[in-house]
């Protein structure tokens, strides 16, 4: 006999207490292989995902390790050439780019809309399928000996080196249509699935970062999916569009590519802030400030990060004109961030607020984004991006952004949902621990970087000279102190599913709606479509004691009325 | 500091040195004029007449960076000071959630900054791409691994020389893949790319050797495409040049042959000491019957050397890729002779 349960519309009990999920609706590996549902898919692609950064983290650990000594320390440079290589591909393409919209987004969206799934789900359960399809060529790829070209595949080292390009062109090019088609997916949802009463300014800002991911996603991603047949050609059948022999030129490919892969760091960065959004609110039981503005903000960067593509290109070649034009547009995509970053500030001033794993996250991002940020404007002057072009500088930079940006909103953003996934909670003081030690080993690791760039150190450097040495040594000892808080999180987080402290429904107290459901979500997520309210208005939530918990008053009121 | 300051310069320009001047005390750098300065925290030793511009703008950013992370971590930190939750369920303080001319403050105050970068940074490239019209040009031509410098004279060497305070036009172009030519000190860099030439010019203000790198990512031997460039104290460029030139004349043929080995980057794929790399070791190779791709072999002879100098996929050896590049029209009859006299001493 089933139950309601009035404290929770929507959810059920089934039979004596076990309580049904979307995590037990369906058992055995194949209702999970053809789940049609949102957070099942979300949850997969999380695994996924994890799994890549982990692969990436070795490689990136590898060729670290590597740099020890000026010359040959574990491998030869031959190694080491496919091994950056790899690094990059994997990290940009099986898991930032995907990243935050594929293992959060998914889960979260349709439950902050009220809504019952995406508006297509069986084209996001082929957007998974499209992502393990474009994995597996990525494996093949490493299994047999991997490329050598970088992950920009500059040519004409890509049509003309002897490693395997076509095979991983081909899995990018399969992981596009991944991103195209969530995108596509999750810009339907947002205009077609929004209750009553949720207008555009009252939607959950997350979901202005989503759909102004999900713009760029479906606008941009076409651009790399041709670039890379045409490079595909190029390599079987040389056609020479990249050739200069044949009339073709080099220099062309690099605008193809940077068209994509310039707005790409933005779908990259944008939910990222929109996740640091969530959490700096309920953390310090504030309104967010300036929604308005940090809404634009998002808009904005997806815009302006069409236009940006040629600063990547400062040195190659194209005319003083270009450089100027494309110094000056990237300047002004710099504006919008700092709009962010400035309002989440004021959110926090006044506010009352709660020193918890999610904004421990979230406090590590302003330090390690506004650093991030703040070194783009050296390289979008022109005079000194000639000097810091292709060094250790960019290197820098854009870790400290994707790295010190996206991931640590990544690791924010899962701290925060998970004990709305998986109905547990984590060890608050392991969370902390880790977080510190990934929080110092990246600045040791990466801050060094910087000082090597503007000394001159360029990058993709197998051998380097020796007054080098001692920059890259103290680089790497960071990235073991990273490593360690990584391999922290991943015990603690597995030892909070297999053993964790139940959690309540709404442990953070947050008032957007993923938080009114029991709690772990059932596969339907509402009985009946959720009241919509102010996202960031935390009087409609109260903290209950003897629950350890937050519970909605307009619910509380509903049961006691019932009684 | 002083007479760049009171020289005729731009505003802009006096502006940033003098920033610069005030950053040089924060950062340490070694004693010098201005434009001389040597290696500090941040930025190695300048040695031409745009670095110092290029650093001025560095400090400039550097400076903003700084005060605007200082705000913000600061404010960061002393909110969770002050206002950090006392038990839970805790309400905040103020529930002000909107301010628009804080809003439009804090959004024109950071885009005059940014204006202001953008335009000396503009202003600064402008300096890095114009060269003068009296400028000395050298032809660069880059390849897989290796540069090569060409002078107006006609001769080549594997190093950059230049005489000091003129200032120096390279052409450059690639053999193959794209490079990019890096020299720190100068702060220059402009990519290399085949089928077509681009450009940089500078000045070098001291004597002295400068590190040179490869800066775009070009395979095996990226990080093994190094030279120097030599400046040369006023007068002593035209000795070394008439010297250079003639090294054949003036060196036995083993040790000419020798200094070609290294001028035109051989060795970067072929060894002398036995064991094979990109291309066959040139020990032993004299005189070897050498197996080729497709069957058959040849003998390693002067005919043998010569084609696979300026034809070198017309006999590709067996067991390597037919990746190396010509030297048509680069290296000159005489330098092959001499080669080969060194090769036949590498038994």
């Amino acid at each position: 006999m089933t139950t309601i349960d009035a404290t929770h519309p929507g959810a059920t009990r089934g039979g004596a207490g076990v309580e049904e999920n979307y995590l037990t609706h369906g058992k055995g590996l194949l209702s999970w292989l053809t789940t049609l549902d949102h957070k099942r898919i979300g949850v997969m692609y999380l695994i996924c995902l994890l799994s890549s950064f982990l692969l990436g983290g070795v490689f990136a650990l590898l060729v670290r390790t590597e740099h020890l000594t000026a010359g040959q320390t574990i491998m030869d440079a031959e190694t080491y050439n496919r091994y950056f290589t790899l690094h990059g591909a994997i990290m940009v393409f099986l898991f930032i780019i995907p990243g935050i919209p594929a293992a959060l987004g998914n889960f979260v969206l349709p439950l902050m809309l009220g809504a019952k799934d995406v508006a297509f789900p069986r084209l996001n359960l082929m957007s998974w399928y499209l992502w393990m399809t474009g994995a597996m060529f990525l494996l093949a790829s490493v299994l047999t000996g991997g490329v050598d070209t970088g992950w920009t595949f500059y040519t004409p080292y890509s049509t003309t080196t002897a490693t395997h390009v076509i095979p991983v062109t081909i899995g990018v090019f399969i992981l596009g249509f991944s991103s195209i088609f969530t995108g596509l997916n999750f810009t339907v949802t947002i205009h077609k699935l929004r209750p009553p009463g949720m207008t555009w300014f009252k939607m959950p800002l997350f979901l202005w970062a989503i759909y102004a991911t999900a713009l760029i996603q479906v606008l941009a991603t076409p651009v790399l999916g041709i670039t890379l047949l045409l490079l595909i050609a190029e390599r079987a059948m040389g056609i020479g569009i990249f050739d200069p022999g044949l009339g073709g030129d080099p220099v062309l490919y690099q605008h193809f590519f940077w068209f994509y892969s310039h707005p790409a760091v933005y779908i990259m960065i944008l939910p990222a802030m929109g996740v640091i959004s969530e959490i700096i609110a309920p953390f310090s039981r504030k309104a967010i400030f300036g929604y308005r503005f940090i809404a634009y903000s998002s808009i904005a960067i997806a815009a302006f990060g069409f236009l940006v593509w040629g600063h990547h290109m400062f040195t190659s070649g194209q005319s003083g004109l270009i450089n100027m034009v494309f110094s000056a547009l990237t300047f002004s995509v710099s504006i919008p961030s700092a709009i962010k970053v400035f309002n989440w500030l004021a959110t926090m001033y006044k506010g009352s607020i709660v020193l918890k794993a999610p904004m421990l996250y979230a406090f590590s991002f302003i330090f390690l984004f506004g650093i991030g940020g703040l070194t783009g404007l050296f390289l979008g002057a022109l005079s000194v991006d000639v000097h810091l072009h292709d060094t250790y500088f960019v290197v820098s930079h854009f870790h400290y952004v994707m790295f010190g940006g996206t991931v640590i909103a990544f690791l924010a953003g899962l701290h925060y949902w998970w004990p709305k996934m998986f109905g547990k909670m984590y060890s608050e003081r392991w969370a902390a621990v880790a977080c510190a030690l990934i929080f110092v080993g990246f600045n040791v690791t990466f801050f060094t970087q910087y000082v090597l760039g503007s000394q001159g150190m360029p990058r993709r450097y197998f051998n380097y000279p020796e007054q080098f040495a001692i920059y890259h040594q103290i680089s790497t000892y960071g990235s073991y102190v990273m490593g360690l808080g990584f391999v922290i999180t991943a015990i603690y987080l597995v030892q909070s599913l297999v053993a964790g402290r139940r959690a309540g429904a709404n442990p953070w107290g947050s008032t957007t709606l993923e938080w009114r459901t029991p709690r772990i979500p059932p596969w339907f997520n509402f009985e009946n479509p959720p009241p919509v309210g102010d996202p960031y208005d935390y009087s409609q939530v109260r903290y209950d004691p003897a629950l350890d918990d937050y519970v909605w008053v307009d619910q509380e009121r509903h049961e006691k009325k019932a009684i | 500091m002083i007479y760049l300051l009171s020289t005729g310069r731009s505003l802009s320009v006096r502006f940033l040195l003098l920033l610069l001047g005030l950053s040089a005390g924060l950062f340490g750098s070694s004693a010098g004029a201005a434009n001389e300065r040597g290696p500090t925290f941040w930025m190695p030793e300048q040695a031409s007449v745009t670095a110092y511009q290029v650093d001025a703008l560095y400090d400039f950013v550097l400076w903003i960076c700084i005060f605007f992370f200082v705000l913000i971590v600061a404010l960061m930190i002393y909110f969770i000071a002050r206002y950090r939750q006392q038990k839970p369920g805790d309400a905040a303080l103020s529930q002000a959630s909107h301010n628009t001319p804080l809003e439009v403050t804090w959004t024109i105050i950071p885009l005059f900054l940014v204006v202001v970068i953008f335009w000396l940074g503009f202003k600064g490239y402008m300096d890095l791409a114009t060269a003068p019209g009296n400028a000395y040009t050298v032809s660069v031509t880059g390849q897989k691994w290796s540069w090569l410098f060409t002078y107006p004279n006609g001769v080549s060497a594997s190093e950059l020389h230049v005489p000091v305070d003129t200032p120096v036009k390279l052409v450059m172009s690639s053999q193959d893949v794209l490079h990019s030519f890096f020299i720190p000190a100068f702060r220059v860099k402009q990519d290399v790319i085949p089928g077509r030439y681009t450009s940089l010019w500078f000045r070098a203000t001291r004597a002295g050797t400068f590190d040179v790198y490869c800066t775009e990512y070009c395979g095996k031997g990226h990080s093994d495409m190094l030279t120097k460039t030599v400046v040369h104290p006023t007068g002593e460029f035209q000795k070394w040049l008439d010297e250079e030139g003639d090294f054949i004349a003036k060196l036995p043929p083993v040790e000419a042959g020798m200094k070609v080995y290294q001028k035109y980057g051989c060795k970067q794929c072929h060894s002398i000491d036995g064991v094979a790399s990109t291309g066959p070791t040139f020990k032993g190779i004299w005189g070897h019957s050498q197996a080729l791709q497709g069957g058959g072999s040849v003998t390693v002879d002067e005919n043998y050397v010569r084609e696979s100098i300026l034809e070198p996929n017309a006999k590709v050896a067996a067991g390597f890729e037919a990746v190396m590049p010509t030297f048509q029209g680069r290296i000159k009859d005489d330098e092959i002779r001499v080669m080969i006299e060194y090769l036949k001493t590498l038994q």
